[in-house]
């Protein structure tokens, strides 16, 4: 073992209660950073996926107010006096759909066909978002699969998944049948094939699944479709592509950034006061080593002189401050690592929700525990700069002259 | 003698600024390889203020210190560091060993900070030193849980560890008592005798001086008397 790591261990070993409060202290402020780090990350991650777990990550649409001089391919119905609510079918959105999934960073696009209808039970009726979809390609979009409470996801034919909610208020369930009014007058009986729980009441009532085809016709938009949703494969990415989609195709696509600002400034000002937390509390850490440290050089000036005198350089002696101070650091993380885990894990298993997942989940992995030890390393080298000066300043004639 | 081992010539040293102390006055001392010299002298003469320049652990105010003919007044610290790691030991009055460490680390360590880190053969000659000392079943033995003289011990065998060429001891039999002192001075003789080793002890005590080959008076900064004496 080097001379310096030999004397930094012992003077670390023999400072027992110094040693320990240190420890703890940078414990404590590493537990705190871990902590805090797992629960914001956590929390963030979830709330982000409930928010995406019914949101595409972009929607295209036709552009709103464009006057176009000549209408070609799927805006058969351009003639007709067009309904207040008019739906615009993207041009050419075949075409649009293939170059979006040709971008990179896109994982999966899908077309919609979407609009206000009513589901009439006999006497029964309400209001729904009615959404022509193809099933594989949607399926890649939000996966509606998973959260079928009953029957299946089919849309084929004239089959109809609906929410929970629907099914409730109008007493039905899967193979049970349902008609479908659009306020253009017409109207469709459809077979409910699944019954789906996507965690959110509105879309619970609202959302009533069918296919393009049958959608299209309810619309009046026959071999059109009114939007592409798409996926991205980082989500924060979202905004960036949408601005390339536009870019390319001349249709508007807004990402889920756009559409949840609020959400967004909410996680980052949530983020901005946790970096602040975290901050002080490495200010904080830094600050109890360095004084910890400065003590001990004064307690050790003789130490420290009688090895100057036998030919300890000062570079060693630089040396095996800073060693003190990193070694802390380092053997102080682990400890914090360990309670901040168990602190977050404790946490998290106190509120559960129905399904027993946590109310408070928590993100902890090898990523956050090595950057709490880096970082924490990294403070008790630096706290243990002003210290090791100190103590190379020392001028051990000084120090052995007044015993 | 031919070219002393260590000299002083015209050597002052002043403490303060404004309120100046000095300290010594035009010191002139030489000395030779393998000599054993006490420096005696009342207190407050200056006898560690002189032990620290010869060691080079101070710099004096005007003067220069030779060591083996080589003018050591432009070296920086770090190798007027290296210089006494390698040619000089220390024993100090008040307070000799690193608590922290056992007896035979404390030994070992000036060896540990002249290589950077153990090597082969040290840790055997730690332990001679200890066994020439009489404290061989001692060696582990925290440096604190040893007695008065069992620790200055010690740290004559420290002094040693790196073969110097001159060890300087500040009242190294200081407080121990009569016989203890006795044994600690006949171990540094020995030493003296058997390795070539020169000694310049500083000591209040005249019985120790009367055994020295030449003893150094310092008083007021001075040296007053020089006289060769004592047996071998
Ligand atoms: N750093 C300093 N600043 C001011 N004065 C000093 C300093 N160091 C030593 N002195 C003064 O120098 C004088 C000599 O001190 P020194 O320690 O060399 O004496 P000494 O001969 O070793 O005495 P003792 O026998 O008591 O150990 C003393 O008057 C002391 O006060
Ligand atoms: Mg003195």
């Amino acid at each position: 073992m080097p001379f310096t790591w030999l004397v930094a261990l012992r003077f670390l070993r023999e400072g027992r209660f110094q040693t320990l409060l240190i420890l703890s202290g940078v414990g404590v402020g590493v537990g705190v950073i871990v902590f805090l780090s797992a629960l914001i990350s956590g929390l963030q991650t979830s709330l982000v996926d409930r928010t995406l777990g019914t949101q595409p990550h972009i929607v295209m649409r036709a552009p709103d107010d464009v006057v176009r001089p000549a209408r070609q391919g799927p805006a058969v119905a351009a003639r007709l006096e067009p309904p207040a609510q008019r739906l615009r079918s993207i041009l050419a959105w075949q075409q649009a759909l293939s170059t979006v999934r040709a971008l990179p960073g896109v994982t999966a696009a899908a077309p919609i066909v979407g609009g206000a209808a009513f589901a009439v039970r006999g006497l029964a009726n309400r209001s729904v978002a009615l959404r022509g979809v193809d099933g594989p390609s949607y399926a890649r979009i939000i996966d509606i699969e998973p959260r079928l409470v009953a029957g299946a996801f089919d849309v084929s034919g004239t089959r109809a998944v609906i929410g929970t909610e629907l099914a409730k208020d109008l007493g039905i369930g899967v193979g049970d049948k349902l008609r479908i009014e659009t306020p253009i007058g017409r109207s469709d009986v459809f077979l409910v094939s699944g019954v789906f729980d996507v965690g959110n009441k509105d879309l619970n009532l609202r959302w009533v699944f069918v296919s393009l085809r049958s959608a299209q016709t309810l619309l009046d938009l026959v071999g059109g479709v009114s939007t592409i949703e798409v996926k991205v494969a980082r989500i924060f990415d979202a905004e960036a592509i949408a601005g390339e989609i536009s870019g390319r195709t001349g249709l508007v696509a807004e990402s889920w950034m756009r559409l949840n600002t609020q959400l967004l400034v909410g996680l980052r000002s949530q983020s901005a006061s946790s970096w602040m937390i975290q901050l002080f509390v490495v200010v904080a850490v830094a600050l109890g080593i360095a004084s910890v440290l400065v003590v001990s050089v004064v307690q050790k000036s003789r130490e420290i002189g009688i090895l100057k005198a036998m030919g300890t350089s000062t570079r060693q002696v630089v040396r095996i401050f800073l060693i003190q101070g990193a070694l802390v650091g380092l053997v102080g993380s682990v400890a914090g690592v360990a309670f901040g885990s168990g602190l977050a894990l404790f946490f998290a298993s106190l509120a559960k929700n129905p399904d027993g997942s946590a109310t408070f989940p928590v993100e902890l992995g090898p990523g956050l525990f090595l950057a709490a030890a880096a970082v924490a390393t990294v403070t008790g080298l630096l706290s243990a700069v002003a210290p090791a000066r100190r103590a190379a300043r020392l001028d051990p004639a000084e120090v052995i002259r007044y015993g | 003698m031919a070219e002393p081992l260590l000299l002083l010539e015209g050597v002052t040293k002043s403490f303060g600024d404004g309120v100046v102390t000095h300290v010594l006055h035009g010191i002139d001392l030489a000395v030779g390889r393998g000599e054993f010299a006490a420096l005696i002298g009342p207190s407050g003469s200056g006898k560690s203020t002189l032990l620290h320049i010869l060691g080079l652990l101070d710099r004096p105010t005007a003067g220069r210190v030779l060591l083996e003919g080589r003018d050591t007044g432009p070296l920086d610290d770090d190798a007027r560091t290296a210089l006494r790691g390698r040619a000089l030991g220390f024993v100090f009055q008040f307070h000799h060993l690193l608590p922290e460490f056992t007896a035979l680390e404390n030994v070992l360590l000036p060896m540990l900070a002249r290589a950077g880190r153990e090597r082969p053969g040290m840790r055997a000659r730690a332990r001679a030193l200890l066994d020439a000392i009489g404290l061989s079943e001692r060696a582990s033995f925290r440096a604190t849980d040893l007695s008065g003289g069992q620790q200055q011990r010690v740290a004559i065998a420290r002094a040693l560890a790196n073969e110097p060429l001159l060890v300087l001891a500040d009242e190294p039999t200081g407080n121990l008592d009569t016989e203890t002192g006795a044994n600690a001075f006949e171990m540094l003789r020995r030493f003296n005798r058997e390795l070539g080793t020169a000694f310049l002890v500083v000591t209040h005590d005249m019985r120790i001086a009367d055994r020295c080959d030449r003893v150094v008076e310092l008083v007021d900064g001075r040296i007053r008397a020089e006289r060769r004496g004592g047996v071998g």
